[in-house]
């Protein structure tokens, strides 16, 4: 055989083996890996841009799981393990410390809007040595995001209550709703029933359709 | 032609072609997935994404995307610093009034040029392409990143002019490769089998 049939056969038999291993490899979820290597790297600490007021637009209503029932006689429900259970009602959210921000909120799909939030950051519920991980759920409990306590406690994490000067309408998440820079729209649950502190990673509605948990940006 | 004759192409760079090849036509249809879900760039027709299954997939999109640009960048870098060490650059860099020479390829290659070209391994036209592609290739490692983790390097994403601009980047760059693709294929053909073959065994 010459040199060049059997560098073509090689050549065959290489090409089989990479798109062979290609395909295998397609079958590895990366993001935990990315996750990792992410956080290693770049963390979750970094202050996302904030932009003029009047940059700030009305953004898509995309995302109505858990918006289904009017929020009513709402109360916020804080659970941490050692901790009995508080309630809160929004006035006593509302007397948190206040901060206005006009941010990029930025949807997985590939969409991005800037918009100004009012509200508190989350960290000002968070008890004191918090566990790793943070859950929150809408009231009826059928829409649900899991977070890394770093992301969480992030100072621009905030729990808002108004949207471009506007109190929140039903379909951006009255009466209270997470926005987290950080984190990709499907991050920023609306109408937040619960807020829970844990150890355990929590379960999140996306991640269990095949999207990335950490989803951080 | 015998075992012992120069070898055209080594064997590093047509393993580094080669691999470059299925990867980034994975990356180009992950990217696909993923773009379906916000075609704002340029709306494809409904029936191409049904014809191609690329739509309602942008989970598995981001999954297959995510995983395969670590190998996508680490098969560019390997190449890049394999033409710097081995001195390979010198030949597919474009030197001093390429962009002249190239146009007189463009002329021959048109037929209206008659005169023979110069010996080269790679024309100017072939430097300015082949270089050319490089960089393009970083720039959309560099406008994936930015698209990637915008806050985290929202310094590369501010740099390119912010997040929506930084995605029009990274597609304009893909919809580059499929002309490079085209281009590439085309020339290819017209140079004939020994050229074709000296990529794949290293001989001419």
């Amino acid at each position: 055989m010459n040199s060049n049939r059997r560098s073509f056969l090689k050549f065959g038999l290489a090409g089989a083996a990479v798109v062979g291993g290609l395909s295998q490899l397609l079958k590895i979820s990366p993001h935990e890996f990315n996750e990792r290597v992410t956080r290693k790297l770049l963390g979750a600490g970094r202050l996302a841009p904030t932009f003029a007021r009047d940059k700030a637009r009305e953004p898509k209503e995309n995302g109505g799981v858990g918006l289904d029932e009017e929020a009513g006689d709402w109360s916020l429900k804080i659970e941490a393990p050692g901790l009995a259970t508080r309630t809160m009602s929004i006035d006593e959210v509302k007397a948190l410390p206040r901060v206005e921000m006009t941010t990029e909120l930025m949807c997985i799909e590939g969409w991005s809007e800037v918009v100004h939030w009012t509200g508190t950051p989350l960290r000002h519920i968070a008890p004191p040595n918090a566990p790793e991980y943070v859950s929150l759920a809408t009231p009826d409990e059928s829409y649900y995001v899991g977070l890394d306590l770093e992301s969480a406690l992030h100072p621009q994490t905030l729990l808002a209550w108004e949207m471009n000067g506007q109190p929140l309408s039903s379909e951006h998440g009255a009466p209270l709703r997470l926005v987290i820079p950080v984190k990709y729209g499907i991050k920023n649950i609306k109408r937040v029933g619960s807020i829970g502190f844990s150890p355990e990673r929590p379960k999140d509605y996306w991640a269990e359709r095949g999207y990335d948990w950490y989803s951080g940006l | 032609m015998t075992q012992d004759s120069k070898v055209k192409h080594p064997l590093a760079i047509r393993w580094f072609h080669w691999l470059n090849f299925p990867l980034l036509s994975l990356m180009i249809w992950s990217g696909l997935l993923i773009y379906w879900a916000n075609d704002s760039i340029f709306a494809f027709p409904e029936w191409f994404y049904e014809r191609t299954h690329l739509g309602f997939r942008l989970a598995e999109g981001m999954s297959y995307h995510f995983l395969l640009m670590w190998l996508f960048a680490l098969n560019g870098v390997c190449y890049v610093s394999y033409t710097i060490v081995s001195g390979e650059w010198r030949e597919l860099v474009p030197g001093k009034g390429a962009l002249r020479q190239a146009f007189q390829v463009v002329l021959h290659d048109l037929g209206i040029r008659k005169e023979p070209l110069p010996e080269a391994k790679f024309n100017a036209a072939q430097q300015i392409a082949y270089t050319g592609v490089v960089v393009m290739g970083l720039g959309s490692l560099l406008s994936g990143l930015a698209i990637y983790r915008p806050i985290q390097l929202s310094f590369i994403t501010q740099a390119l002019g912010g997040y929506t601009t930084a995605r029009f980047i990274h597609f304009a760059l893909t919809v580059g490769y499929v002309g490079f693709f085209f281009m590439h294929v085309g020339q290819v053909i017209k140079a004939g089998w020994p050229n074709f073959r000296a990529m794949v065994t290293g001989h001419e």
